[in-house]
């Protein structure tokens, strides 16, 4: 059984601290300082992710470059995001003229703030929740994809036409793979038979979805890869930036720490939907398991799971990262032909497939 | 086609033009007036069909401005060079070639604006490199830049 | 009391708005600013503004000697020096006469070649970076930098060579040069694979450059495009082939033609001129002849009165020098006929009403070489 020793020892270290703050304080109290200490793990948690998958982004991208990557601050370059990091934070805040002030100082906290909310409810480890909503994976959906509107707003305020042109064509893009993203999500949810990430998690104790469901959920995780990658504005879908094009896309008017506070989204909107991806498909913290064999299971046990967890978002995350490094970016009128013409129908047979092995129970 | 035919297969379709002496290429003085129905004549003959413009070029020669064209058949394979003068240095023009050669356009803009040459007829005749309100054409003799030019 | 003014409503025509590309923007390669108007994203028409990097050669040149001007033209079309170099040197050779010994030949037209590779090799790193494809150019620079390290060892310079005199080369090759070109071209025929691997073969690519740009033979006949470019188009204008140069008349390689006129064959044009590049180097770089590096010349060179041309096929097309000699050491008027000039000229007909990302990628397949343009 998946209830080993890491388990347990998440839920003692949280009960012993829940049990310290109500013996020590009035309970509205203890309350409010869960609720700070919570936010404030969230927030470091949030700041050393961002800043490692920036400097994994680099190390695997000078890898398929033929390049050393940075090298230069600390062991292997590690600081060197963080010396980016203060380099951003010091740099002038340049203010446009002309532009809307309000909204242009409002777009980048739009952008980080719903990838903020998404994160919440991602299952890293067995009880290592901050919500575990019963409709959680409705919810991650939506609130990722308020992003957009912070996005819109940026290339609107900027007063570009660069910038103008570049939010246009990521409002069009992420609107459209929203889609593809949900579709490919619900063939999973038919045969999970829940949203909630807990229960989808404890489904595959013996057998991760993808494997599960066969074709349909294989067709549905390639579905998800590509569309996943669209939503998250990166290449080759990287239209809204299209550097070759465009200079910067929508963030071109943006300097120092609003521009951090973009990149750091990019990177995060990443993470969240490698996380999505790995829970949904790949089992999230489940080790993988197989039916009847006790002494392979209970080795795979000992891997704590949110090493298993790490490892299958890595490895999505360096799947997205293959693809940006090595295919030249579409068109946007290719872009939308891939989304309406080939993926949505491709998704919505799927599911109806998905839907027939269910019911035949041909799924293992 | 060998030269001395094209000589005189130039000479029938454009009577006026003057043949010169011992040049790299067959090369002609057209008439400013004539300038334009000559290499109309000469693209559209079949025996000339000159269909490339390869290059064209403005030279202040002291006495008067020149400008060179220098012309290839892609399907014969021969070249030729037509050239025209006036003698005019304050208000020099010649009839634009570029409906005949699309090629013509920029290059006449940089003979405009280097030579000050103009082009009845051009389309967008306009200071190609240097400013708007550049005083002067640089690639005349008389051209004087105390800034930029240093005599030696 | 305040003056009301009354905005027309725009009609369609006057909803189309302009930007800016350049003189900065990562896809004009160097200081062109193109002043293009948008239909959302559709391109409606463009303006190209050049001059920003204007130096007055052809006045420079006036002041200046035959060997002075060498100097100069590298700085022209700077991805092919020794080519600009070439033109020159055989405009001053054919109006003297001067026969250069035949080891000069071979080592110019080995120059000229490896100088092709590496331009058409920068131009495919550039190129797919224009596309998004951002890897390419690293694998493009990389290779590039063992000619530049060929060259650096027999010429002395990486990036202008000025290797070239009137009658011959500054200074013999290097006793390497033979050993390590062979060991690039069997190096570089590994990796030309890779460039398929990754771009040619690539499915975004194909889609993205197919059928954008179309340009019939007739367009780039009449608007002067040449070179790779033109011979996308199917027009046979290699200047190795009608006006031979060097030993282009006696080393045998195929012109390359296509016959699509679109992005796709131009870039499949230079892909397929590198290895007949490199067809023609194996020819000649086992039998290099000995002999003098250079013909006898004055110490003054001085070209009798009269007018010359000369051509010469550059990597990005023809190049021709027009030289009216009034029998001084300097000429009296020199004129650059360069060929990103000419092909910059059809940018705007090709392009209209396709994307912004169209024009992007078609730029890019022009190869535009912006100190070619403004001279």
């Amino acid at each position: 059984m998946a209830s080993n020793i890491y388990d347990t020892f998440v839920a003692s270290v949280t009960q012993w601290i829940h049990n310290g703050l109500y013996h020590l304080l009035p309970p509205f109290w203890a309350l409010l300082v869960e609720l700070t200490i919570i936010g404030l793990v969230f927030l470091l948690f949030y700041a050393l992710v961002g800043l490692f998958l920036v400097y994994a982004e680099r190390k695997v991208c000078a890898f398929m470059q033929n390049r050393v990557g940075p090298n230069r601050v600390g062991f292997y370059g590690i600081f060197q995001t963080i010396a980016d990091f203060i380099k951003l934070l010091m740099k002038e805040l340049v203010v446009i003229k002309n532009s809307d002030k309000l909204l242009f100082t409002l777009a980048p906290f739009i952008v980080i703030i719903a990838s903020f909310m998404a994160i919440a409810a991602i299952p890293f480890a067995k009880g290592l929740h901050a919500i575990d909503f019963d409709i959680g994976i409705l919810y991650v959906i939506a609130v990722s994809s308020l992003g957009v509107v912070g996005v819109l707003l940026a290339g609107w305020s900027s007063n570009n036409k660069y910038s103008l042109i570049g939010a246009m064509r990521s409002g069009a893009q992420i609107i459209s793979y929203e889609l593809s993203v949900g579709m490919s999500l619900l063939t999973i949810i038919i045969l999970a038979g829940t949203m909630q990430f807990s229960e989808l998690v404890q489904g595959q104790e013996y057998g991760w979805f993808i494997f599960k469901g066969h074709i349909p959920a294989i067709i549905a995780f390639l579905v998800f890869l590509v569309a996943s990658t669209a939503e998250t504005n990166r290449g080759p879908f990287d239209l809204a930036e299209a550097e070759s094009e465009l200079t910067a896309g929508f963030h071109t008017e943006y300097s120092g720490i609003k521009f951090a506070f973009f990149f750091l989204a990019e990177y995060m909107n990443m993470f969240i939907v490698a996380s999505i991806g790995a829970t949904v498909f790949l089992g999230g913290w489940m080790p993988f398991h197989v039916w009847g064999w006790s002494g392979f299971n209970q080795v795979m046990d000992y891997i704590p799971p949110s090493i298993w967890y790490i490892g299958k978002t890595g490895f999505i995350i360096f799947l997205m990262m293959w693809f940006k490094w090595t295919f030249p970016r579409l068109r946007i009128d290719q872009l939308l032909n891939l989304e309406w013409k080939y993926l949505l129908p491709i998704n919505l047979f799927n599911i109806l497939l998905m839907a027939f092995i269910v019911l035949m129970g041909w799924h293992f | 086609m060998d030269l001395e035919k094209l000589k005189e297969r130039v000479l029938t379709l454009v009577p006026e033009a003057e043949f010169e002496e011992n040049k790299q290429f067959v090369t002609f003085f057209v008439p400013a007036g004539k300038l334009h129905v000559t290499t109309m004549r000469l693209k559209d003959d079949e025996d000339t069909a000159f269909d490339y413009l390869f290059c064209q070029s403005g030279t202040d020669m002291g006495k008067y401005l020149m400008v060179v064209y220098h012309l290839e058949s892609t399907k014969l394979g021969h070249a030729i060079v037509l050239k025209v003068k006036t003698e005019d240095r304050e208000n020099p023009a010649f009839d634009t070639v570029c409906d005949i050669w699309r090629t013509a356009e920029f290059h006449e803009r940089e003979i405009f604006d280097l030579l000050g040459i103009r082009f009845n007829n051009h389309p967008d005749l306009r200071r190609l490199f240097l400013d708007e309100n550049w005083v002067g054409y640089p690639l005349r003799k008389d051209y004087k830049d105390e800034v930029n030019i240093v005599e030696f | 009391m305040k003056e009301v003014i009354h905005t027309p409503v725009p009609s369609v025509e006057e909803e189309e708005y302009h930007i800016n590309m350049g003189p900065q923007h990562p896809s004009t390669h160097g200081v062109l600013r193109l002043v293009v108007t948008l239909q959302g994203e559709i391109v409606m028409k463009l303006k190209p503004h050049c001059g920003y990097i204007h130096r007055g050669m052809e006045k420079m040149c006036e002041k200046d000697t035959y060997p002075q001007i060498i100097h100069l033209t590298d700085r022209m079309d700077y991805l092919s020096m020794h080519i600009n170099n070439h033109a020159v040197c055989l405009l001053v050779e054919n109006a003297l006469q001067i026969e250069v010994p035949e080891r000069v030949k071979y080592i110019r037209t080995i120059m000229d070649e490896l100088c092709r590779i590496q331009s058409h090799q920068l131009w495919w790193a550039s190129f797919g970076m224009d596309l998004g494809g951002l890897t390419c150019f690293f694998y493009g620079l990389r290779d590039r930098e063992k000619i530049l390290d060929i060259w650096e060892e027999s010429t002395g310079a990486r990036f202008l060579q000025s290797y070239y005199t009137p009658g011959g080369l500054m200074w013999d090759i290097h006793p390497d040069f033979q050993k390590h070109t062979k060991e690039f071209l069997k190096y570089f025929k590994k990796k030309i694979r890779d460039y398929e691997k990754i771009l040619s073969g690539n499915v975004i690519f194909r889609e993205r450059s197919r059928n954008i740009g179309l340009m019939t033979k007739e367009e780039a006949i009449s608007y002067g495009v040449t070179g790779p470019s033109g011979r996308g188009s199917g027009w046979s204008c290699d200047v190795r082939k009608h006006h031979p140069y060097a030993l282009y008349d006696k080393v045998e390689f195929k012109e390359i033609l296509y016959q699509e006129g679109d992005t796709l064959a131009r870039y499949m044009v230079r892909m397929d001129e590198m290895y007949e590049s490199m067809h023609i180097i194996e020819q000649l770089i086992d039998n290099i002849p000995e002999g003098d590096f250079s013909a006898k010349m004055k110490a003054v060179i001085k070209l009798p009165a009269g007018e010359y041309y000369q051509r010469v096929e550059s990597a990005r097309g023809d190049l021709g020098i027009y030289c009216i000699s009034d029998g001084n050491k300097t000429p009296y008027r020199m004129k650059f006929r360069t060929p990103s000039f000419s092909n910059l000229s059809i940018l705007d007909h090709i392009s209209r009403n396709l994307k912004i990302a169209d024009l992007v990628a078609i730029g890019g397949s022009l190869d535009l070489v912006i100190p070619d343009i403004d001279r």
